[in-house]
Order: structure tokens, then sequence, then C-alpha cells
């Protein structure tokens, strides 16, 4: 990909993007006057602004870019992570987690466990929260710093800092409720940016029926867009279910349909968006009960139609690169110039006569798994009438047999936008990494100053204290992720592998949630044991399976291989439940010989057979949670239907 | 907290949707329209923000006269 230029227009735009956010961490750095002012909101804001800022800070990470290449790999059973996954654990938290976080006004999720439980539980939630923010913006900001450098020829470095500087500046000024507001604005900007993109998209490929029919296409020949050697029954791109449904064998995703259910849809998905400080943290700044619950709730209904926004694009994508006059290619990874200009090289030496030879010496040049039969028509055609390097590199660029599906989003963004809309284009994904990277400093500051700081290191200060510390951690924080962008531009090996720890930790922790909130004999030890027992057997089974076609190594079976994957992601989602199963086995276990420490009026608000149920009745009949949620679900269960 | 979000939101996809609708007009016709398929994009997406902008600045301002909700 050539880097886009971009005109005044787009500058204007992007500097004018960035005068509003700082504009709003500015009008809002006069209401910060306590520590809670700037770590929680004072629970003030209204559930419209509380449900966006929960999807917005969400979306942030990879979603836009991951999604779309999920898009492209798998299809539409990617949306199993939204119809299956993230709604009903939306609707879960709101309707039965939620009185408890907001009610029991711990200021946090690890402070929750602190309350129902002992410090031990906080420490571990708390402590891998807190590195896992940290990392996981700094390994959000360097795909983007990686972005902007593929699409626009920017400076690693510069994009770099001056994302980060301001997103750095309006949450020190503003605090969670700067990072709130701009998430919404990004909110905004993300689908406005997007959707016009898709929209020329699926005109260009002909509109839904014609791209169903590209999809039927692909799904019994994977190979022609590099998707794999396996042919797969022709709805497996374009049904949600069926292909699920056929067997682990039988879908792109390699997953079978237990692993689907309960490994992504309860396990994954509720320890995520049921226990995650990240996205909870917006709820509880909810100005009231009623608002706090309704907040995933109003969260729910865009997150159930961003597949159209997110999904989509990547369908799109395979669609067009079928379609030969549309001149389009999934991009392949960035291969350096040096290796294009050796491999034109080759080209030009090759004699047509051996060709096998000719084949072999482009592939070794250009270092990466080619076509050979477009290879060898681009040597023949060569041979006939010499080909002018610039024809020659493009042909060798869409000979090569792999496909770079981050840069989906970015190729299309380059091929439907003119000056002005790319602009708005180019803000949809600095929204959402801004979002996400906001999201992640404003819930690692306050996990940091209340849980780790206040909770071990210095308690019973006064709040001044606090609220400087929270500030000063915003920078620190900052200043963390970007040292961990660095290392992750570099090392990428070890950023994988901490997120494999990651994954280790946050498998069971629902478990522990979840006995703590529903049964009250639940005891401390119980939960702390429980939560260590289960972070154990997702090593020891990290250790002893792998998925096809890995080598036993950092993607697991290094102690030996007694079960084979058919994909990284069934792994992932199978560790997930034995994990969840181990803890909530554990806990109960050690619980019912554990003594309870805390009496009844301790838990009264923390559990749910000692709190008193909330009466919705001056509510609205449609504005209870109990009513939205379960007409979300239907509408969630007919969406299923619909793509099934 | 005392900033109606919806101020900003509407302020800023106004003077987009103000700024693409203008760019579209000028730039009516040239080639780079080949990209979004012979539309004028600019213009049709400008007009659309004007519109989301401007119901969100309907909104604020509606927001700013009625009494603040308890």
């Amino acid at each position: 990909m050539q880097p886009i230029q971009l005109h005044w227009i787009d500058y204007t735009i992007l500097l004018a993007y960035v005068v509003f956010i700082l504009g709003i961490g500015w009008a809002l750095a006069r209401y910060m006057k306590s520590s809670r002012d700037f770590l929680t909101s004072s629970r003030s804001i209204p559930t419209w602004v509380t449900g966006l800022a929960f999807i917005s800070a969400n979306l942030g990470a990879l979603e836009l870019v991951g999604m779309a290449a999920s898009g492209a790999k798998y299809g539409i059973a990617t949306s199993h992570f939204y119809w299956v996954g993230a709604i009903p654990a939306m609707v879960f938290l709101a309707v039965f987690m939620m009185p408890f976080y907001y009610g029991s006004k711990a200021r946090s999720t690890p402070e929750y466990l602190k309350m129902r439980f002992d410090q031990r539980v906080r420490f571990v939630n708390a402590f891998a929260f807190a590195v896992m923010t940290v990392a996981t913006s700094g390994i959000s900001m360097n795909a983007l710093a990686d972005l902007l450098h593929l699409l626009l020829g920017w400076k690693y470095s510069v994009s770099l800092w001056v994302c980060s500087v301001v997103v750095l500046l309006y949450v020190f000024k503003g605090g969670l409720t700067s990072a709130i507001y701009t998430e919404v604005l990004q909110f905004f900007l993300i689908v406005l940016g997007f959707a016009p993109v898709v929209w020329l998209g699926l005109e260009d490929v002909g509109g839904w029926s014609a791209l169903k029919e590209r999809l039927t296409g692909i799904a019994s020949h994977p190979a022609t867009l590099a998707l794999g050697d396996k042919t797969f029954q022709s709805d497996a791109w374009t049904s949600a279910w069926k292909p699920l449904l056929a067997g682990s064998g039988n879908n792109p995703m390699g997953v079978d349909i237990f692993a689907m259910v309960f490994g992504l849809g309860f396990v994954l998905s509720f320890g995520y968006w049921c226990t995650n400080f990240l996205v909870v943290q917006r709820a509880m700044a909810a100005k009231n009960m009623t608002a706090a619950r309704n907040t995933p709730l109003v969260a729910a209904i865009p997150k159930m139609l961003f597949p159209a926004i997110v999904i989509l694009p990547g369908m799109i994508a395979v669609g067009l690169a079928t379609l030969p006059n549309k001149e389009y290619r999934i991009p392949p990874p960035i291969i350096s110039d040096a290796n294009y200009s050796k491999a034109i090289d080759a080209v030009q030496n090759a004699n047509p006569a051996d060709m096998d030879a000719g084949v072999k010496a482009v592939h070794d040049a250009l270092g990466a798994p080619i076509y050979s039969d477009k290879v060898s028509a681009l040597i023949t055609a060569n041979a006939q009438h010499a080909e002018t390097t610039e024809q020659i590199k493009a042909a060798l660029y869409n000979s090569v047999a792999e496909n770079d599906y981050n840069a989906v989003i970015p190729s299309l963004v380059q091929r439907y936008c003119p000056s002005g809309l790319l602009a708005l284009a180019l803000l949809a994904l600095f929204a959402s990494f801004m979002s996400g990277m906001a999201g992640n400093i404003t819930a690692f500051n306050t996990v940091w100053t209340y849980d780790l700081y206040q909770g071990y290191i210095a308690p019973n200060k006064d709040d001044r204290h606090y609220f400087r510390m929270g500030q000063f951690v915003t920078v620190v924080g900052t200043l963390l992720s970007i040292v961990c962008a660095y290392f992750a531009s570099h090392y990428s090996n070890a950023m994988d592998a901490l997120q494999l720890v990651f994954g280790f930790v946050n498998a069971p922790i629902f478990a522990t949630f979840l006995l703590g909130m529903f049964w009250k004999r639940t005891t401390g030890t119980g939960a702390f044991l429980g939560l260590i027992g289960g972070i154990l057997t997702s090593v020891v089974f990290h250790a002893l399976t792998l998925s096809v076609g890995d080598t036993p190594g950092i993607k697991g079976g290094y102690i030996q291989v007694v079960h084979t994957f058919q994909s990284d992601m069934a792994q992932a989602f199978w560790l997930a439940s034995f994990a969840f199963s181990a803890c909530f086995i554990l806990t109960v276990l050690i619980s019912l010989v554990t003594a309870q420490t805390k009496t009844d009026e301790e838990l009264k608000g923390l559990v749910y057979s000692l709190t008193p149920k909330i009466k919705d009745h001056e509510q609205h009949f449609f504005l209870r949670p109990a009513v939205l949620g379960t007409i979300l679900i239907i509408a969630c269960v007919i969406l299923n239907i619909i793509f099934w | 907290m005392g900033l109606d979000l919806r101020w900003p939101i509407g302020l800023m996809f106004t003077f987009f949707g103000a700024l693409l609708t203008i760019y579209g007009v000028v730039t009516n016709s040239d080639p780079m329209y080949q990209l979004s398929l012979g539309k004028n994009i600019n213009l049709i997406w400008g007009i659309v923000l004007l519109i989301f902008g401007g119901l969100m600045l309907i909104g604020a301002i509606r927001g700013s006269k009625a009494p603040p909700q308890a």
C-alpha cells in the first residue's frame, strides 16, 4: 500500500477534533474537586452517556481492526462474539450483578471483592488488572502507530507520542468524567466515520445478496484467498450456526458448539463484561441505581448492531477479492522494498525454460509464500515483452500467498475515501484507539489509587492526597503504556506471552464473583484458593494441549500434548471452560470446610440472598431493567435466527 | 456534572458537516470521486452529519430551557 496524502481539509478536521476533545477536558476540570470526582465521577452521569461510554471504552483496543480481520477469516460466525458473547452477559450484569456493585458503594470491582471476601482476593484481581490495563493500552497504541505509518506514512514515534499526550491531557484535566464524555463523542465518530465506508463497500460488491453469493464460492475454495487448504460447506461464511453444528472440523473457526456456547458465551464473555472494571466502571459512574443498571442495557442496543460496522467490512473485503474486475486484494504482510527489488531482479533474470528455478528464485528473494502460477505467468509475460519495474512490483504484490487481515480496514479506507471523508474515517480509527486508551488509563488510575495505593501502601491519608495521586498516576500510567508500546513493537512475542498470562488469570475470575454474589456460604479462603486453583488449572491445561499446526512452546503443549484442538480459538475457549469449572468446584469445596468470617450483617448488600430485592415499580414498565433485558434477549435470539 | 454533552457533540458534528458539505460543493465533479463510486460522498455525508449535529443541538437547547431533571 502506498501512503495516502492528506489535504488541508483533512488536517482541518483532524485538528478540530483534537481541539474539541481537549476542550471537553478543560471544561470539566473545574468540577474536579476531590478524588471521587476525578476517579469515580462522583456518580453523577446520565444513563445514555454512561451507556455509550460503556461500549466505546470496550470498542477501543483492537476491535475495529480485529473484528474486520475475523469477519474476513470466519465470516458471519464472528457475530457470536456479539450475539452469544456480549449481549447476554451485558443483560446479566445489568439485571443481576449491578445492584451489588452499585449498592455496595464499592469504588471498583476489586474493592467489591475486598468487601465480600478479604484483601487477598482483592490483591490478585487488582494487581493483575493494573498490569493488564497498562499493557493493553500499550499494545493498542503500538497497533495504532503501525497503522498510521502504513496508511499515512507518519513516523511511528510521532503518532505514538501525539496520540498518547492528547489522551493524557484530557484525562488529566477532567478525570473519569472527561474520559466518559469523550468516549461518547468518539462513539458517534466511530459509527459515522465507518458507516459510509461500509456503505460504499457493500454497493461496490453488488449488495448483500451478491456478497453472500461470493462468500458461498469462497467456502469451497478458501485457498484462493490464502484462508487455508480445507474446504467447507457452502454456507461456512454466510451462516452463524449451521457450520458450527457441523463440528469443529467443518467451520473456519475450528470451534465446536460446546466451546462456543459455554467457553465463549458463558465463561469468557460473562467474565469480561461482568467483572472487568474497565467497562463496569462506566456503569458505576451513573447517577443512581436505575441509571447504573440501565447502562449496560443502553449499551447493548448499539452493540447488537455493531457487526454491521465491524464484521461486514471483512466480509466485503473477501467478496471484493474474489471479483477479478475490482482489482482488490487483501493486503499481504509488509515486505521491504529491498526484498521487492531483489524479487524484481529475480523475475527479470528468470529463464522461462526453467520455470521451477525462476519461481523458486522469486520466492527466496521475496521471503514470503507465493502463488507459483501467478509468478510463472509473470515470468512468461516479462519474457515476451519486458514489463516495467512498477508493473512487475504490482504483479508480485498480487502473487503473495499470505494475507494481513489487520490491514483490511485501512485498505478499504484507502480504496473508498476521497479527501474530506478520509479525515472522518481516520477520525473513526483515532477515536476507537483513544477511547480504548482513555478507558484503560482511567480504570488503571482508580485501581492503583484506591485498591493498591490506599489499600496496601498508604491508607488513612486525606482525600487531597489521593486526588493528587490519581492525577500523578494518570501520567505514570500513560508513560508506562508508551513504554509498553515500544516494547510491543520490538518484542511482539513477549507481548503475546503476557497476553497469554492475562488469559490464565482472567479465565476463572467469573466463578469467584458469581459464587461471591449468589452463595452466601462462600468464604474468603475458599474464594482465594479457588481462584489460585483456577489460574493453575489454566497453566496446566495450556501446557498439555496444542492446536493443529502449532509447535509445542508458547502456543502450549510444552509438557506433553494430551489433546490437539482444531484452532487456537478452540484451545482458548476450552481453557477458559476448564479454569472456570476448577475455580468454581474448588471454591465451593474449600468454602464448605472453612469457616465464614463475615457476619450476615456485613454481607448485606453484597450477597443476593441477604439483600432486599430492588422494586422497580416507580419506574415506567418499559424502563425496568428486567423488562428491557428480556426485550434485548429476544431481539438477540431473532438476530441469531435470521443469520442461522 | 454541569456540562450537557449534547453541546460539544452537536457543535462538532455541525462543524464537520458544514465543512464537508462546502468542500463537496466546491469539489463537485472532481476526479477523486471515482474512489467513492462516482458519488459526491462529501456532499452526501456532510448533509447527514449536519442533520445529526443539528438534532443534537436542538436537544441541547431544549435541555437548557427545561428545568433540570431531578
